[in-house]
């Protein structure tokens, strides 16, 4: 872990070093986040993709310091630069520290998936801004209202002055996600992570809300942590993205790297799994073989190696495969990650 | 808001007849009337009573009226002058004998149910939010045995305690001297050093209950995503904790606070026999078990009353709690 003791680079905003997060069960450890490393530059994109249960919420969580609390930290560095400029390890912050609580909701946003239960029932719209950008401005309360309407004219919420002081079970499910980005954003954070924003809206909202975080992505200069299962939504959104597959990233690049040089059996087998316009109509969709395996029982070796269409008895199913790193910043961990550089055009 | 409250109110009104009416109807319902519990107690103890003298003295109380006619004439007297008729069994006018104990009554319940809601609401909380730590199990064990013991039980052993190591004065709210006397500052004070044995016992399971209904209500709340929106704000886990979960986990019980009144009003017959307690329980009982009809059904009326006023109450102040509510 020698990464840990160099500065950041100038540009880099958040950066996570091999992060274990282990959860000790009845039935054994579940290691669902196993030597995760990303890293994110201020005012990126990052989107990262993977299937449920493949520890990109709770890496997510990790950063926030608000991991379920039976979690353990198992290892690992969080950096973040914060807006001072100077850097702090998260990773080693408790849960409750002030340092924590100073992060979160004013320089680290946070968007869940479930607009419809993650506002308190109970209070405003308003209210609930309002006391977020009171904890963290010393403004008076006047001062907050007129910043929570200022907030929701942002997220073009119809009506601001009069949403304010409704209730979230007056709005629509697109209103309620505009009103948690409009939260999310209250202290004007540099780091906002959206943990499948879009995943319980329907079609129409969901191109809506990633139209408007594009925007205020380039407006406020902000970066996003963009986690989704929707490959769509990450070309339409990331600068970069993630793949994660059983708790482990494993391939990380641009967008064009990831959707048209994919260098991991895994992206190459989830793309081909999208249906195309266009494409021939004949032809089956491909699909991974086999499901996702029980998290108490991960594969030795590569853990894809049960469903990887190249897998290799004798490498694959006995050695974890090591990042291999390309000169354009392109990282896959496969043996064979070097070989699929001439297919690449398939 | 406003449209709410007037609509409850107003249906409140049939409600308040129908339930009148049920109570008259219910007290009416045993075989027999007070007539016949009076004379077999006297056949009882020696005396001799004619069929003759019967009949009379169901004609002299009304009893051979139709019922509708003896349900106006026993609820317009309770409209118009508050006149609740007379106990036949005591002889004496039934809104005498019920406002003192009322009173006394409503104390207790109250002073017991805001005992228990102060100790048992902080506990709740700090066990859902401690789920299995060490004091949790603690007050798990409490909340059991508290939920176990009966409470005529519980207040004997309190009165053991307090007569044999204690050298007090208990059961009963009043010191011989006090008990006739009219109050004085003396009683006053009297009062209050009787009072605790009755809110203890009363207050002692229902906060097991409590504890228990609390953690359960709690630990719904903690795992929903908007306690964790305001995790993600940064507030304290003291302020998530009390400004979000806990307003909601607390509407069950503001929707059952109304039903507090006439629970403790008959729910704590038996604690209140035990201790000797001049509160309302003893004396229904009585009433029912003597077919007392008109002192009965004074009591099972203004049972009926308190519950409908009391779910009102709660309607009232659950919509004012909550927003949801108001919607509907």
């Amino acid at each position: 872990m020698t990464q840990t003791n160099n500065p950041l680079p100038p540009e880099r905003l958040l950066q996570l070093d091999d992060v274990n997060v282990h959860f000790p069960m009845r039935e054994g450890l579940v290691k669902a986040v196993n030597g995760v490393s990303y890293h994110i530059n201020r005012g990126e994109v990052l989107g990262i993709v993977g299937e449920s249960g493949s520890g990109k919420s709770v890496t997510a969580r990790s950063i926030m310091r608000l991991q379920p609390k039976q979690a353990l930290d198992a290892g690992g560095s969080i950096r973040f630069r914060r807006k001072s400029g100077e850097e702090v390890l998260i990773s080693s912050e408790d849960r409750q520290s002030r340092t924590m609580r100073d992060l979160r909701g004013n320089e680290i946003g946070m968007i869940f998936q479930e607009p419809m239960t993650a506002l308190s029932p109970v209070h405003t719209i308003g209210t609930q801004i309002m006391r977020t950008v009171m904890l963290h401005r010393n403004v008076s309360k006047a001062d907050a209202r007129a910043r929570a309407i200022e907030l929701l004219t942002k997220v073009q919420m119809p009506r601001p002055n009069d949403i304010v002081d409704r209730y979230p079970h007056h709005l629509s499910g697109g209103m309620r996600q505009r009103a948690m980005i409009a939260l999310a954003l209250a202290c004007d954070p540099t780091l906002l992570i959206a943990d499948e924003p879009t995943t319980a809206l329907d079609v129409t909202t969901e191109a809506q809300i990633l139209h408007l975080l594009k925007s205020l992505q380039q407006e406020l200069g902000m970066a996003i942590v963009f986690i989704t299962h929707n490959f769509g939504v990450v070309a339409d959104i990331a600068d970069r993205v993630a793949v994660m597959y059983l708790g482990r990233v494993v391939e990380t690049g641009t967008v064009d790297e990831i959707f048209y040089e994919p260098k991991h059996p895994y992206t190459q087998a989830l793309l081909r799994s999208i249906p195309k316009l266009g494409g021939q109509k004949a032809r089956r969709l491909k699909t991974i073989s086999g499901t996702v395996p029980d998290p108490f029982n991960v594969p030795p070796g590569c853990s894809f190696h049960p469903r990887c269409m190249r897998a290799v008895g004798g490498i694959c199913n006995v050695t974890t495969p090591p990042e291999v790193r390309f000169p354009n910043g392109q990282i896959s961990r496969c043996h064979f990650a070097e070989e699929f550089r001439s297919e690449a055009a398939e | 808001m406003l449209s709410l409250i007037v609509n409850r109110i107003l249906w409140a009104i049939p409600t308040l007849i129908f339930v009148s009416f049920i109570s008259f109807v219910i007290i009416q319902l045993p075989p027999g009337d007070y007539v016949t519990a009076y004379v077999a107690q006297l056949r009882h103890s020696g005396e001799y009573i004619t069929e003759l003298q019967e009949a009379a003295m169901r004609q002299e109380f009304g009893l051979n009226d139709p019922l509708l006619v003896q349900y106006w004439r026993w609820i317009s007297a309770i409209v118009m002058h508050g006149d609740f008729g007379r106990s036949l069994e005591w002889n004496m006018d039934v809104k005498d004998m019920i406002w003192d104990r009322l009173g006394l009554t409503l104390a207790i319940s109250t002073l017991s149910m805001i005992f228990t809601w102060i100790i048992a609401i902080p506990i709740g909380v700090y066990s859902a939010t401690r789920q299995y730590s060490f004091f949790d199990y603690i007050f798990t064990v409490f909340g059991f045995i508290g939920k176990g013991i009966p409470e005529f039980m519980l207040a004997l052993i309190l009165m053991w305690l307090g007569y044999a190591y204690f050298n007090m004065d208990v059961g009963g709210l009043f010191s011989r001297q006090y008990e006739t006397a009219p109050w004085s500052w003396g009683k006053f004070v009297d009062l209050l050093e009787h009072l605790w044995v009755p809110i203890v016992v009363l207050a002692f399971g229902s906060t097991a209950g409590l504890i228990r209904v609390m953690r359960a209500n709690m630990l719904d709340e903690l795992g929903k995503p908007y306690v964790e929106t305001a995790y993600a704000q940064g507030f304290t886990e003291r302020t998530v904790v009390w400004r979000y979960p806990v307003r909601i986990a607390l509407n069950p019980f503001i929707s059952t606070v109304g039903w507090a009144l006439p629970a403790l009003f008959s729910g704590d017959i038996i604690a209140a026999v035990v201790l000797n307690l001049p509160t309302t329980g003893p004396l229904l009982l009585k009433a029912l078990q003597m077919q007392d009809m008109y002192l009965a059904g004074s009591f099972i009326l203004i049972l009926s009353v308190f519950t409908v006023i009391g779910t009102v109450l709660s309607d009232i102040l659950l919509a004012v709690s909550d927003p949801r509510i108001r919607m509907a």
